[in-house]
């Protein structure tokens, strides 16, 4: 199969959803004509348009586009679309077993940056998480209602500095001569700068701090569902604090863990500012692997491999986890 | 086993306002006791100070002859039953029951004998499994019941647990209430602004009106010999005829009212000039061929008992007539004259 006929295919893939969901909308005897009814020409057709269109241009066919690019090999541009254009698989294997000239029979390197990562994530999720839940448990439950909006404005503030700017402070405070450095030495604990950024502290420090807040948010929101009544009852059934924690409000919100969680996961792992920025010489992180396929190789259908082995992997462990703890998709969104 | 709960001059107060105004109260071991008022009267306040949900500005609590004072409530010999119930929905009928025991630590195997015991007792013997959202309300609440006594409390505290139910369910819950309570045989606290409850389930019954208790005692006690002028009126349906004291004799006080002179018991010693109000319940108010003169307003008939609605000059006044009383009840726009007993009238103090 050749280039061209992969995008008459791609392009084809969408055609073929709309076509499935007009037919299953007939099947299930929802007229087109009701819905037009329902809200009239004009907003019906802004309806479909938006939505069609949204859903077609922002999200299925640049993803497409990119699985697509992703099983082609890398050419000069003269030789796009002709006879050596063809499907392959080596952009995948390069990730697993390098370039044919290696002596390692595994792709040592990206795999261990890989694995690194998916790690980390899983860990800076963690400890979000037992950073976010108290607070989102106090602003439910125990603030009063001025206080929260204090905390809340507190909470949103920081992140008005955009992202890059936001790393590069937490450079300064980190560097070498930066201001924690010196405050230590200040204080007499250490006498030789510590070399926060190349241990990477630095870097995890930036990562946790970058999502903190979209796991914050869902926390409160659900938690703040939670009658206050059903705390009551089990500390007056006699359980100690971290029972009814555990027992009580964590299985409430349960789908609001689930969700900010995931929503913290799948953004570490995919975050590129901070590891760019607070990396340490020796660090690697996957993003930047993937970042320099595009930019420093220019082997963008690699990069496109490298960038969807990570969606993949993300995505799959995501709905393990969901697996595992009895949680449906649907449920997360309630 | 079952304790006793003393109120020791217990005071409660929000900032400048005070919920519960020198509480003075002994419950007895094993009495099922009702606080009756209307909302915002302090009753729950009282309730959440019993199970240590709030700490008393002044005074002590003492439950079995012990301060309670900075005891928390998950250590305190008494278990509460919420307005809304506070079941969890996440878990199971029996794991909802078991669950004070489990934060115990007791094992599953003998938390199951308890818990199975308890479904025996609520009749809900093979409903374990069900989720709380798969149960009617009677069965919710039977199941609330269940998972406070599975603890073993000295003392149930029961914050209007019934007023979420169908009227028949509640008429039908009471008697249900007042059977598991003398089957357990430990203190029963029961809030409630429905006297129907208070008065069937209570052994004894406290008044509360703005945080104070206006009266304590039996059912009958308050209903037939009211001590306040809001007892009288709050508890069972009662005609007020204001008016001054004209004189007094052997128990008994003339008012003079707008109706002319009135007589009743005087049980709280008015004396003469006092200002004060006559009541004197529908029942008790009768057709005669003597008295002061009202106009028939409305009959409402329902069978076992006629409704009367008359006016007295501005004042309206009800009149009740069993089908047992051999009186043949007025028509509507009849003129006619009222009176009563002089000993089933009570003579109180006017308030403020």
């Amino acid at each position: 199969m050749t280039a061209a006929t992969g995008h008459w295919l791609v392009l084809a893939l969408p055609v073929l959803v709309l076509a499935f969901f007009v037919i299953s909308a007939r099947l299930e005897k929802r007229s087109i004509a009701s819905f037009w009814r329902r809200n009239g020409t004009a907003v019906s057709i802004y309806l479909l348009g938006a939505v069609g269109l949204w859903a077609i241009f922002m999200i299925v066919l640049p993803q497409l586009f990119m699985v697509e690019m992703s099983f082609r090999p890398k050419l000069p541009p003269t030789q796009m679309g002709g006879p050596r254009d063809i499907y392959t698989l080596q952009n995948y294997k390069y990730f697993l077993f390098g370039s044919t000239s290696s002596t390692d029979s595994w792709n040592v390197i990206h795999l261990r940056a890989f694995a690194i990562t998916i790690v980390a994530s899983v860990l800076i999720t963690l400890f979000n998480f037992a950073f976010c839940y108290p607070l989102a448990f106090y602003m439910a439950q125990v603030a009063t209602a001025a206080r929260v909006r204090v905390l809340l404005l507190m909470l949103i503030a920081p992140y008005w500095i955009n992202e890059v700017l936001r790393a590069f402070a937490l450079r300064v405070i980190f560097a070498g001569s930066g201001v924690l450095n010196r405050a230590l030495q200040g204080m007499g604990l250490i006498t030789e700068p510590f070399d926060f950024l190349g241990a990477d502290v630095a870097m995890y420090v930036g990562l946790s701090y970058a999502y903190l807040l979209l796991l914050v948010f869902p926390l409160y929101n659900a938690v703040e569902s939670l009658d206050k009544r059903q705390i009551e009852a089990a500390r007056d059934l006699g359980a100690p604090w971290w029972h009814i924690h555990l027992f009580i409000v964590m299985p409430h919100a349960k789908p609001g863990i689930a969700s900010g969680c995931t929503l913290v996961f799948m953004l570490t792992s995919g975050a590129l500012a901070a590891p760019l920025v607070l990396g340490g010489p020796r660090t690697l992180w996957f993003t930047p692997i993937v970042y320099d396929r595009f930019y420093q190789a220019f082997n963008w259908p690699q990069g496109a491999a490298y960038a969807f082995i990570l969606l993949l992997t993300c995505v799959a462990f995501v709905l393990a986890v969901l697996r595992l703890s009895r949680l449906s998709l649907g449920e997360m969104t309630k | 086993m079952t304790a006793d709960v003393v109120l020791d001059d217990v005071t409660v107060r929000f900032g400048p306002f005070t919920a519960v105004d020198h509480a003075q109260l002994r419950i007895e071991p094993g009495e099922f006791f009702s606080f009756l008022g209307p909302s915002g009267c302090g009753k729950t306040t009282i309730l959440r100070t019993i199970s240590g949900f709030i700490q008393p500005t002044e005074g002590a609590v003492r439950i079995g002859g012990r301060d309670m004072a900075g005891i928390t409530p998950n250590n305190r010999p008494t278990a509460l039953i919420f307005q809304n119930l506070a079941l969890f929905p996440m878990m199971s009928v029996a794991d909802n029951i078991g669950y004070g025991l489990r934060v115990r630590g007791q094992s599953r195997r003998k938390r199951q004998a308890r818990v199975d015991e308890l479904l025996d007792l609520i009749a809900l013997s093979d409903q374990g499994g069900k989720m709380i959202d798969e149960l009617s309300g009677g069965q919710r609440q039977r199941v609330a019941i269940a998972r406070a006594l599975a603890v073993e409390p000295q003392v149930l505290l029961l914050d209007e647990p019934l007023s979420a139910l169908d009227l028949k369910l509640r008429q039908h819950m009471r008697r249900e209430l007042r059977a598991i309570q003398q089957r357990v045989g430990i203190t029963f606290i029961y809030i409630t602004h429905d006297q129907g409850e208070a008065l069937t389930m209570s052994d004894r019954i406290g008044v509360m009106n703005a945080g104070r208790i206006e009266q304590v005692g039996r059912g009958r006690d308050i209903y037939d010999d009211p001590k306040t002028e809001f007892v009288a009126s709050f508890v069972g349906e009662n005609n007020a005829l204001p008016g001054r004291v004209a004189a007094v004799a052997e128990g008994l006080a003339a008012v003079e009212t707008g109706f002319g002179l009135l007589r009743g018991r005087n049980p709280r010693g008015l004396q003469p000039g006092q200002p004060a109000k006559l009541f004197v319940r529908p029942e008790a108010l009768r057709v005669r061929p003597q008295g002061f003169a009202a106009d028939v307003a409305d009959i409402a008939y329902e069978g076992n008992l006629t409704h009367i609605s008359l006016r007295a000059g501005d004042t309206p006044l009800a009149m009740l007539i069993g089908a047992g009383d051999h009186t043949q009840p007025p028509n509507i726009g009849d003129h006619v004259t009222l009176g009563f007993a002089e000993h089933e009238a009570t003579v109180l103090p006017a308030g403020p």
